[in-house]
């Protein structure tokens, strides 16, 4: 408990640090993921398949040897960036390319006939997407999305490794000075723990707000 | 090239790979008419049908609604597709119920006819949705309004599709099949509206397998067989025709029993 009570202002900071990394994650990847996943479904085969292969390659590669290749490897193409921020861009390029077969996944899972019924009166692409198929799929994207959140969360304890001074790497830190690993890890466990469930609660309140639309 | 039907078919050819559907087709539909086209199945009347508004694109020939060609613009001596824009505009002038109606499951009644008034119209809400109301009514769903398609019956979804299409005053109402996916004792409302608009002087090119409506509520009967058009007939002149017809016969006898 003592060691507890002194170590959480370290790991105030930390903890940010980690909401921080997934926030950015997330946001970019959701982003980008529904951009190329829209490219991937609908797009022209060039692009189709562009973003076949950027997917395929990314979720092919651990995420950690994908952090070491940026870390370590595009600063000899000549891109210099901050440790934290080749971190942010290792886990959204792997988390962008999860993004877009979710995205793929929930069109695919939309019948034919609703496009065509949406072209049929008229609508532009567009406002297709927009009003037709983006609100039907959005419930089949968003119970692996917010899992792929959690994800997000968790795989951004990854970036201690690459010195940023995440809750991972506070704890750590911590534990250097008081030599009490056990206690330590068990509140960083719990920390991630209660965002998580958080976040998959809202999953399943969600799933049950969408589930009066019948198939 | 100005044409005096208000849709004009030439010559329309379709493949599916190898697959020829469509073998130069020629149809012509005027203002205030209806024709029905019959065949068996695989004839490739569905796949003309989804020419004229170009949910399907064609390989030859040419679609025309008042004079405009569907789907391509002709550029010199090239042929090119028509920008989503254009497309949309054009698609907007044909109305379209399908077989499997095709609401938007996440939207109301209301909604899904408002959708296409609101979005291509650019009607404001409130006129959008008394039109809307209108058209429902006209089918005899004022009270469903609100309801979401999941809450209706096949016949009741058959008709807000209905509505959703005449909604958007089409210069032409293509009704594919309407009523092939629905329980037998639901055709009859669907076909009372079909009937009735009909009446109204609207103009509609239909599949059905329904022959005794065929017969019913249009002016000429198109038999297709094979990909082409075997026989254009008025429907009092069907069996005459049948008897020259081989093809004809064989395809009506499999409708004898029901059909009287």
């Amino acid at each position: 408990m003592e060691q507890i009570l002194y170590a959480i202002p370290f790991l105030g900071h930390g903890l940010y640090i980690t909401l921080l990394v997934s926030a950015i994650v997330v946001a970019l990847s959701l982003f980008l993921g529904v951009l190329f996943g829209v490219g991937l479904v609908y797009g022209p085969w060039p692009v189709a398949l562009m973003v076949r292969i950027f997917s395929d390659c990314i979720r092919g590669i651990p995420i950690l040897v994908l952090i070491f290749v940026v870390y370590y490897g595009f600063p000899q193409l000549g891109l210099n960036m901050s440790s934290f921020w080749a971190a942010v861009l290792a886990l959204t390029l792997f988390k962008t390319a999860q993004v877009i077969e979710y995205v793929r996944g929930a069109i695919g899972s939309i019948p034919r006939g609703q496009m065509e019924g949406a072209m049929s009166i008229g609508l532009v692409f567009s406002d297709r997407l927009r009003f037709v198929i983006f609100p039907q799929a959005v419930r089949r994207f968003l119970p692996p999305w917010i899992n792929g959140v959690t994800d997000a969360i968790k795989g951004s304890a990854l970036v201690s490794l690459l010195g940023v001074v995440d809750l991972m790497q506070a704890i750590n830190q911590v534990i250097g000075r008081t030599y009490e690993p056990m206690p330590l890890y068990l509140l960083g466990a719990f920390i991630y723990f209660a965002i998580n469930y958080s976040l998959s609660s809202l999953s399943r309140m969600l799933e049950r707000r969408y589930s009066y639309i019948r198939d | 090239m100005a044409s005096e039907h208000l849709l004009d078919i030439r010559q329309l050819a379709k493949s599916f790979g190898k697959h020829q559907v469509l073998k130069a087709v020629d149809l012509h539909v005027s203002k205030g008419e209806v024709v029905t086209v019959i065949g068996p199945s695989g004839s490739g009347k569905t796949t003309l049908l989804r020419c004229v508004n170009f949910l399907e694109t064609y390989d030859g020939g040419s679609i025309r609604i008042d004079g405009t060609e569907v789907g391509y613009r002709n550029d010199g001596p090239q042929r090119r597709r028509r920008g989503e824009v254009d497309l949309a505009r054009m698609r907007a002038e044909t109305g379209m119920v399908f077989q499997s109606f095709n609401l938007f499951p996440h939207l109301t009644a209301a909604e899904n006819v408002m959708l296409g008034l609101r979005r291509v119209r650019k009607k404001p809400k409130r006129e959008a949705r008394e039109i809307a109301l209108h058209w429902l009514g006209r089918v005899g769903l004022g009270h469903k309004a609100d309801s979401l398609p999941g809450e209706l019956s096949g016949g009741q979804q058959q008709r807000v599709g209905i509505a959703r299409a005449v909604a958007m005053e089409p210069k032409i109402l293509l009704l594919d099949e309407i009523t092939s996916a629905l329980d037998p004792e639901l055709v009859g409302e669907v076909l009372d509206v079909v009937r009735q608009l009909a009446g109204d002087g609207m103009t509609m090119l239909m599949v059905t397998h329904e022959i005794a409506f065929a017969r019913d509520a249009s002016h000429r009967i198109v038999f297709m067989a094979d990909g082409m058009v075997s026989a254009v007939v008025p429907p009092d002149q069907l069996q005459a025709a049948a008897a020259e017809n081989d093809r004809l016969r064989s395809f009506l006898s499999r409708f004898s029993a029901t059909a009287h």
